[in-house]
């Protein structure tokens, strides 16, 4: 596959592709720069890149004014539960799918997809309404049944295009064998299937992490994840370029992390398998 | 422990029949062969023992009591997969325990009968290998090991040895013979080739469309095809076929002989033909010969010497000739 | 190829899946269509009473509707411009062999994982702020003069940093279907004569077809409800400038307490969705049983 190249040009490549790519990371990279700066370096002219006072007081600061570690658990225990339960729910349905498909199946598939399509501001109102009648707003055990309802159809169907890559004679086998439903799907399908569980475990916790439309209308302050935690920093006092910084590098470092794990499935899960 | 009787069976998906009304019985410690063309229901014939596919109607019988509504699992019968269908993420030991452990055999006794199989199979050297490791014949054996362990009823075979090369196959044919001496228990193989079923089988069921067309010892189905497909399918080369005047000497519609049931002369014969393709085995020789009735597949011996476009004469063995009537029926 | 054992198991097990997922769907949907028929406002509670039409009326005659739906399409056809073209040009420049690819690909799928308040407050603060951005500063570095990049240009300043979000996830997916692409199928066309140029006209523009159309199908399904980068930068203004219809239809029911005209617009929103919808369902239907 690998066509030889002169080294020229592959130096002329290498040199554009990665002016390119810190051209896209630039942001990041100023933010956790400009994370360790005073905020009078934050705002200097003209701006340093790297010859400054380096130092972590906008960490402590931000931490002990806001309490970032609240919204930080926050955020985790919304973005597993919700995965979490969303798995429990789907894998028996991608189960059923994947290896008893009926006439209805794809069906079924296309519209658990249309689903996700529904505009999250059409249904703002009810939602709103209900959970306000229901004593949910601003509750972490909210917003998880609202993250879980708007990706379970991403986890239906990645989990389907990782189920459906397993041959049906294998858990024909285990039938044979004697396996009751129970254990069919526990110890012959879960564990084959777990890279594909753990990449859509991974991809969803990134979607719930980072979404921002329910979680800034449906929180205030008790059960706010990193997000809306971020949001507070649109108000003027929140101008304070080092500590803002700080407070977004903390939001999105474990995320990116994360994130930099999963970039093949994320390919597939949000294309819900149409590329691969 | 292993007699099984379908009575009236049939199998339909959605409008489709693919299984017209069947019966079988197959006797305990049988090897029986399930034979036929791909499509012809044989493999789906196989699911419906194991409970794989539901009837659509009749009635399946395991000594004696009916089976016709049982889950798989409870009908005491193991099963070895066309892909071998082994637990990728469990190493050999693992795989062949996994039936013992859904029986919730006690620990002890599920390691004894792991090592006993693994011993008889030749596999204690790979035991604790993942099947990837393996090589396709060892992933066989482990497949037949997870099999054998269970002490089912019967075992059922789905094409087993069609992922595997020529020579393997040859050797694991004698090898699931071999098992079947040691056990006796009733097998029930499932093949499209039929050589493997001349082979290895005690009787052979030569299905078509769903339809059995004979079941017979190996010698019977040879010596005794009771209709054209039959006589079509069993035996290679296949036999050759004659309609017309020549067939109606014999009081028959259509007659069949076996390219080995030709002489083969330079000199003289009853019939006349210029030689085609000659393929030379050593030991044997198969000459495409055209004749007035067709082409027809001879067999000679390994040094005759005849090259494209010779003419040769052919003689039938007169007691090997078989007679079909119009609908294709021998005629005894 | 199953039997009616498993059959019922598979109906049990789909079940819940299903049952969550249309109450979900369907009881919202069933009082936002009701909503949308009544005068109801949270701040007069207990006043609500039918009115037909009129939320319908009100909110499609409303200035502001055509100026959100325009911005809706300006927001969604820029990004998806500035995505799919650089997007594509990213990543035939990534598939080429150089040192350090690996590195680069990290580097550029980061924006991405980027939460979007985050970005847009790192955007609106850090870069298009007229006095300490970066931007009025390499503005001045070159002796122009700064321009007050959300109160001057707020629909495009916002494009922007959507686009910023987008282009990586375009990129990746274009990637992936250029990694797809048959090395034979090339060189065969080589030996045909063909030049770079039409090579890349005749055989990769056609096979990245398929994934760009995945690619505009599920960003406009993302892009039609940007809420989050408008609320924290520009709260959809100067005016009226830079409101798109998820933040139109989010004020009048949160901020203005119109429950009934806010429902009409969600209405309104969803048969827009639904249009983008039929065309991505057909994409996405058609590889179902590839």
């Amino acid at each position: 596959m690998a066509r030889a190249s002169s080294t020229s040009r592959k130096l002329t490549v290498t040199v554009f592709a990665w002016l390119v790519g810190l051209t896209l990371f630039f942001p990041v990279l100023w933010t956790v720069l400009t994370s360790f700066k005073t905020e009078a370096e934050a705002i200097a002219d003209p701006p340093s890149l790297l010859f400054f006072n380096w130092t972590l007081e906008n960490y402590v600061v931000v931490q002990e004014r806001s309490n970032y570690f609240r919204y930080f658990w926050n955020s985790v225990l919304i973005s597993v539960g919700s995965t979490v339960i969303g798995l429990i729910i789907a894998v028996p349905a991608a189960w059923a799918m994947a290896f008893v498909p009926s006439p209805r199946t794809r069906g079924i598939l296309m519209w658990m997809l249309s689903t996700k399509m529904l505009p999250p501001v059409g249904v703002l109102i009810p939602i709103y309404l209900i959970f306000r009648d229901m004593n949910l707003l601003d509750t972490r055990t909210g917003l998880i049944i609202v993250m879980m309802l708007i990706n379970l159809p991403i986890i239906v169907w990645m989990l389907y295009t990782y189920f459906k890559e397993i041959p049906g004679e294998i858990l024909e086998a285990a039938r044979m064998d004697g396996a009751q439903l129970r254990n069919e799907i526990i110890h012959v399908l879960t564990p084959m299937a777990i890279p594909g569980i753990a990449s859509t475990m991974l991809l969803n916790v990134i979607l719930a992490w980072n979404e921002a439309f329910w979680t800034l209308n449906l929180t205030a302050a008790k059960a706010a994840p990193l997000t809306a935690f971020i949001a507070s920093y649109s108000s003027p006092e929140g101008l304070f370029y080092a500590k803002l910084s700080a407070a977004s590098t903390m939001a999105i470092a474990p995320i990116l992390i994360l994130g930099w794990f999963s970039q093949k499935q994320l390919v597939r899960g949000l294309t819900f398998g149409a590329v691969k | 422990m292993g007699r099984i009787t379908l009575d009236q069976i049939t199998k339909s998906f959605g409008e489709a029949q693919v299984i017209p009304p069947l019966d079988l019985t197959i006797e305990d410690g049988e090897f029986v062969v399930f034979v036929g063309p791909s499509g012809c229901g044989k493999s789906t014939l196989l699911r419906l023992i194991a409970g794989l596919e539901d009837v659509t109607s009749g009635e399946i019988r395991i000594d004696g009591k009916p089976a016709t509504d049982l889950p798989p699992a409870k009908r005491g019968l193991a099963m070895v997969f066309q892909s071998y269908a082994l637990y990728p993420h469990m190493s050999v030991r693992k795989n062949i325990a996994f039936p013992l452990k859904m029986a919730k055999l006690p620990q002890e006794e599920i390691n004894r009968k792991v090592e006993n199989a693994a011993q008889v199979l030749n596999l204690s050297p790979y035991i604790d290998k993942r099947p990837g490791q393996l090589s396709g014949g060892q992933r066989q054996r482990v497949a037949i090991g997870r099999a054998i362990v269970r002490e089912p009823a019967a075992f059922l075979f789905d094409e087993p040895l069609s992922n595997l090369d020529a020579a393997l196959r040859v050797n694991m044919r004698a090898e699931i013979s071999e098992l079947h001496q040691q056990l006796s228990t009733t097998m029930i193989y499932v093949t499209h080739d039929q050589v493997e079923a001349m082979t290895m089988a005690d009787k052979i069921v030569v299905l078509q469309a769903g339809v059995i067309e004979q079941v017979g010892s190996p010698l019977d189905l040879y010596n005794h095809p009771r209709n054209l497909f039959v006589a079509g399918f069993i035996g290679s080369p296949k036999m050759n076929f004659i309609t017309g005047p020549e067939a109606a000497k014999h009081g028959a519609h259509t007659i069949g002989i076996r390219p080995e049931h030709l002489r083969t002369s330079k000199e003289s014969g009853e019939w006349t033909g210029r030689v085609g393709l000659g393929e030379h085995l050593g030991s044997d020789t198969f000459l495409r010969v055209e004749t007035e009735f067709g082409e027809m597949t001879v067999r000679t011996i390994g040094d005759f010497d005849a090259r494209h476009g010779d003419t040769v004469y052919l003689t039938p063995d007169p007691a090997r000739i078989h007679r079909f009537d119009e609908s294709g029926l021998s005629i005894r | 190829m199953a039997t009616a054992h498993s059959r019922t198991a598979a109906r049990a097990m789909i079940s819940p899946a299903v049952i969550f997922l249309l109450l979900w769907m369907i009881v919202p949907l069933a009082m936002t269509l009701y909503f949308s028929f009544l005068r109801y406002n949270l701040l007069m509670p207990g006043m609500e009473e039918w009115t037909g039409f009129e939320n319908y009326r009100y909110f499609l005659t409303d200035p502001a509707f055509s100026t959100a739906l325009i911005n809706t399409l300006l927001l969604v056809g820029g990004v998806l411009f500035i995505t799919l073209v650089g997007g594509t040009l990213l990543a035939l420049l990534l598939n080429q062999d150089f040192f350090g690819q690996g590195i680069v690909r990290v580097l550029a799928i980061a924006p991405f994982f980027v939460m979007p308040t985050v970005s847009a407050l790192v955007f609106k603060n850090m870069f298009m702020n007229p006095v300490n951005g970066l931007f009025a500063f390499m503005a001045e570095a070159i002796g122009m003069q700064p321009i007050d990049w959300l109160a001057e240009i707020p629909l495009l300043s916002i494009t922007l940093m959507v686009s910023w979000t987008w282009l990586p996830f375009a990129t990746l997916i274009l990637l992936t279907s250029l990694q797809s692409l048959d090395s034979e199928q090339m060189e065969a066309s080589e030996m045909d004569g063909a030049g770079a140029i039409s090579r890349f006209f005749y055989i990769t523009v056609p096979h990245l077809a398929r994934a760009g159309t995945v690619v505009v199908l599920i960003e406009t399904i993302f892009l039609l409800s940007i809420f989050a980068e408008i609320l924290v930068t520009t709260n959809g203004g100067p005016g009226n400038a830079s409101t798109n219809l998820t933040y139109l239809v989010y004020a009048e029911s949160l901020l203005r307490f119109d429950v009934g005209t806010g429902a009409a617009g969600g209405v309104v929103a969803i048969i827009l969705a639904n249009i983008v919808a039929i065309f991505l369902m057909r994409a996405i239907g058609k590889n179902l049983d590839a």
